[in-house]
């Protein structure tokens, strides 16, 4: 007893208690598969590496530089840009557009690069009329720019990646106490100053996480750039998986690759060591709005309007289209089933995600110290792993687990139990989890970084405990971001492929796998009923929480868009 | 609220259990991983659920196949696998993973170089890697081995897939069979200096370039070109098909350079029989009629004719080194398309 006690004291002295072991315990059990991942890369592969170093790896490297390069600018200045301007200005369509420039997010990259190459190529829609109007012959006649390019990889994530920074760095602004800009406005700043040297600053722990989870997505992604020819890292993983049969050296990448995340986030972290992003005050009060008058206005309504068009618009025009031609080929009764599947696990995954990303964050701003902090951080890298590794670091341990329990049970009961979990939905959500949980996590751990820890002082004082403290102070502060980051997991499940397709059971078509069986022959036409649908099903719950989180601003008059009325007083 | 959520959660963990129990162990059945897209199987899967009585659970992937089947051991719930080139075939074999079947009906069916010794795989059917070429701007005779793809007077004329592609690959692999690994990088090197275009696309992509006029000569397989032929609902189609001829090479010598797609019993199948009932079935009359005319394969099954207009583009002679040959040097391949930087395109 007194050895427990003692035992105990040494656990608080490290920052252990209640819930930073239980922190520790559900970043572990999400981590699984990633360490999964680097149990595989500790086999030997051979001479892999030194083949890659002579001949393709400063092309992997330097292709995936370029391409975090132009994703990371990209989607910061879309996101933050229009962000501000939907937030803090008024010039015609912005109610639209505050809703609108979040559709993108709906659209899965490597549909949006066959769209976009359908329609830019030289048989395209552009070209043939280029040609009509200028009476050029053949392409000897002109010059038009590779669209299978590493630009061109850059500009399809960008338009469909952009939306993270959008969402994340939006709910910062709208998060964000009146005062500090009002501050600013009597120290005689102007909007742009006030924007530059306020706003800005004050939202970087949203906006790092939402340029993070961009670059991560982009990091990881497979689809568009092997469909655009671009020799990325992620392709030389799937490349010595699968041409050179080493599931080693794959691992061994995706490890080098997980490291580099957490370096680079960590550096992130390092570099604002020290720095409080809380709001000190409580006086929540409608924002102020800037009336755009003419020029400005036209501009605003431009720079919100391109991202939807080219994003959105474009790709769910040509795919309704084809959809429309091409229905009867596709189209059966099966086709609801699908739906039904995509849904109920996209909607089981983010339920689950937040849950775990709230605990995880709300755990390691309890304390906990440095174990807890580093294992949340871990758990939430999955993201930067391309999905069909992470599949197999989820298989490996479902199937060891069930094989032992299998064992156990004919050993005991003498009934064999076969897979339990394995090739059930039970793998794929684990799966969806593990590789989403970053941007639960990320979301919620930016917002609550916002809530002075007085807060937390305040409620504990009075004699909450720290659940209650969550339940009672913490949730309703970030309701918002909840949401946000439910909305984000469920978008992105629904879109999800690779992970699906391994993990899944028998006879089990989500709308993202039956794209994908037309997909991966390059048929656009067909595909087109399938991911419209996964488009079309993405933009409810992009409308409907769009809407609750402008709601969900602390102070804000439940029911109103009060952004758009803005009556520049203080509501106490 | 919490309270009930766990419950919840263990309720439908105990559900979904059952049921896995429950469907292993339901009689006829037969649970199939596919390397092959649903649409194309599904016709011949369900009539033979039609005559059989037994049930095809299919899962389709491209990926990962291999590691589930080690990962889950003795318990894998998968009877058969069904692919599209020897390459992943190969892999299972090596990694344990195929059991050996002796089936007369099989033996029958399958003339023995497409089929492994002792019945490990399977190939159902064959499909050639063939030039297209440019009806207008390439004489008839201009090209006709695959060391003519690197002769300089094609430079700047031709356009592939990817060099990873595992039919491209697979190609390579078949060059460093015959002419040795030095020998092959030099031809792949001739052949990258002779690209229009960075490697890009499918098969198809290259006959809609030399319509277009992108480059003169293709590399595809032979199905492609009938499913483009024959393509009512895009008939653009049919007029990159009609932009080009269809040329076999290496007949004055080694033959042109085939693949096949296959089938093999995984080793520890719950069912066995039914598994071994349904390649059976794939390489009847029924399921082979299906390969040839809706895919425009060369079927495996010698009495089962080609399809019209596969068979309008002549006979051809195949290169008939070992398969499992070709398997081996995969790797090798995909180093030497790393070595020569192929996929980088022309001028790199």
């Amino acid at each position: 007893m007194d050895k427990a006690n003692s035992l105990m004291r040494a656990f608080r002295r490290l920052g252990f208690d209640g819930w930073a072991i239980g922190a520790v315990a559900v970043a572990a059990l999400v981590a699984t598969p990633l360490i999964a991942v680097v149990i595989i890369a500790v086999a030997p592969s051979g001479d892999i590496w030194s083949h890659l170093s002579s001949t393709v790896l400063p092309l992997y490297i330097e292709k995936t530089l370029f391409l975090l390069l132009g994703v990371g600018v990209g989607t910061f200045v879309i996101g933050t840009g229009t962000a501000w301007l939907v937030t803090m200005c008024r010039f015609p369509g912005r109610w639209f557009f505050n809703w609108a420039l979040l559709l993108p997010l709906a659209v899965p990259a490597y549909v949006l690069a066959f769209v976009v190459t359908d329609q830019l190529e030289y048989a395209g829609t552009l070209q043939v009329w280029l040609r009509e109007i200028f009476g050029w012959k053949n392409r000897q006649d002109y010059w038009f720019p590779e669209i299978r390019s590493l630009g061109g990889a850059i500009a399809v994530m960008t338009l469909v990646l952009y939306p993270y920074v959008y969402l994340l760095s939006r709910a910062a602004f709208l998060e964000q106490s009146v005062c500090v800009l009002e501050v600013s406005r009597t120290l005689g700043k102007g909007p742009w100053r006030g924007f530059f040297s306020v706003a800005l600053p004050l939202a970087r722990p949203a906006i790092v996480v939402g340029v993070t989870l961009a670059l991560m997505e982009a990091l990881n992604d497979f689809g568009t750039v092997e469909f655009f020819a671009v020799p990325t890292f992620t392709a030389g993983i799937y490349d010595v998986w699968l041409n050179m049969n080493s599931v080693a050296g794959a691992a061994q990448m995706a490890s080098v690759m997980m490291v580099l995340v957490l370096a680079l986030i960590g550096t992130e972290r390092f570099a604002r060591r020290g720095q409080r992003y809380h709001h000190t005050s409580s006086k929540y009060s409608t924002l102020p709005s800037h009336r755009l008058e003419s020029w400005t206005a036209a501009f605003a309504f431009v720079a919100c309007l391109l991202p939807v068009l080219l994003g959105f618009a474009l790709p769910a025009g040509v795919l309704t289209a084809y959809a429309l031609e091409f229905y009867s080929d596709t189209l059966s009764a099966k086709f609801f089933t699908y739906a039904a599947n995509s849904l109920s696990l996209s909607a089981i995954a983010a339920g689950l995600a937040v849950l775990i990303g709230l605990f995880l964050a709300y755990g390691s701003r309890l304390g906990g110290g440095p174990v807890v902090k580093a294992a949340t951080r871990f758990a939430s890298i999955g993201y930067a792993v391309p999905g069909a590794i992470l599949a197999i670091g989820v298989m490996i341990p479902l199937a060891r687990l069930d094989n032992a329990l299998d064992g156990l049970s004919q050993q005991v009961l003498g009934i064999p139990t076969g897979l339990l979990l394995s090739g059930t939905i039970v793998a794929v959500v684990y799966g969806y989890v593990a590789r989403f949980l970053a941007l639960s996590y990320g979301t919620l751990e930016a917002s609550l970084d916002k809530i002075t820890p007085s807060m937390d002082g305040a409620a504990r004082t009075l004699g909450c405990t720290p659940g209650q403290a969550l339940r009672r102070v913490h949730f309703p502060l970030v309701r918002g971001s909840l949401l946000t980051a439910a909305l984000l997991v469920f978008v992105d499940c629904m879109k999800e492929l690779p992970l699906t397709i391994i993990l899944r059971p028998f006879n089990y078509e989500t709308l993202a796998t039956f794209v994908f069986q037309y997909a991966s022959d390059e048929l656009l036409e067909e595909s087109a009923l399938g991911a419209l649908t996964i488009v079309a099903a993405g933009i409810l719950p992009v409308i409907l929480l769009s809407l609750t989180i402008v709601r969900s601003r602390p102070g804000h008059p439940a029911g109103g868009m009060a952004a758009d009325t803005g009556p520049e007083v203080a509501v106490p | 609220m919490r309270r009930n959520f766990l419950i919840f959660l263990i309720i439908s963990l105990l559900g979904m259990t059952g049921a896995a129990v429950m469907s292993g162990t339901a009689p006829q059945e037969v649970n199939l991983y596919s390397y092959r897209q649903p649409f194309l199987i599904n016709p011949v899967l369900d009539e033979f659920t039609r005559r059989t009585g037994i049930k095809v659970n299919v899962v389709y992937a491209k990926k990962g196949m291999l590691e589930k089947l080690k990962a889950a051991g003795a318990n894998t719930p998968a009877d058969v696998v069904l692919t599209v080139d020897i390459g992943r075939l190969n892999e299972l074999k090596k990694a344990g993973l195929l059991q050996p079947v002796r089936s007369a009906v099989l033996e029958n069916n399958i003339p023995a170089h497409l089929r492994h010794p002792d019945g490990l795989w399977f190939g159902l059917t064959t499909r050639a890697r063939i030039a297209l070429v440019s009806k207008n701007r390439v004489k008839p005779d201009a090209l006709k081995t695959y060391a003519d793809l690197a002769d300089p007077k094609f430079r700047g004329r031709i356009c592939m897939r990817s060099g990873k592609h595992p039919y491209n690959v697979a190609l390579i692999a078949s060059v460093i069979a015959h002419e040795g690994e030095e020998g092959a990088e030099k031809w792949l090197r001739g052949v990258k200096a002779n690209l229009a275009r960075k490697p890009q696309g499918n098969d198809r992509a290259q006959a809609k370039a030399i319509y277009e006029g992108v480059c003169d000569i293709g590399i595809a397989n032979t199905y492609y070109m009938g499913k483009m032929a024959t393509n009512e609902k895009k008939p653009e189609q049919k007029k990159w098909a009609e932009a080009v001829r269809v040329v076999f090479l290496n007949q004055g010598g080694r033959g042109n350079h085939i693949n096949i797609s296959g089938a093999a019993v995984t080793r520890n199948a719950k069912n066995q029989v039914h598994a071994v009932k349904l390649i059976e079935f794939l390489s009847g009359d029924f399921a082979q009629k299906i390969y040839a005319s809706q895919n425009f394969e060369y079927p495996a099954k010698a009495e089962v004719a080609i399809d019209p207009l596969v068979r309008s583009w002549g006979d051809f002679k195949a290169d008939t080194v070992s398969l499992e040959k070709i398997a081996t040097l995969r790797a090798t391949a995909s180093r030497l398309v790393d070595k020569v930087r192929f996929n980088e395109g022309p001028g790199s």
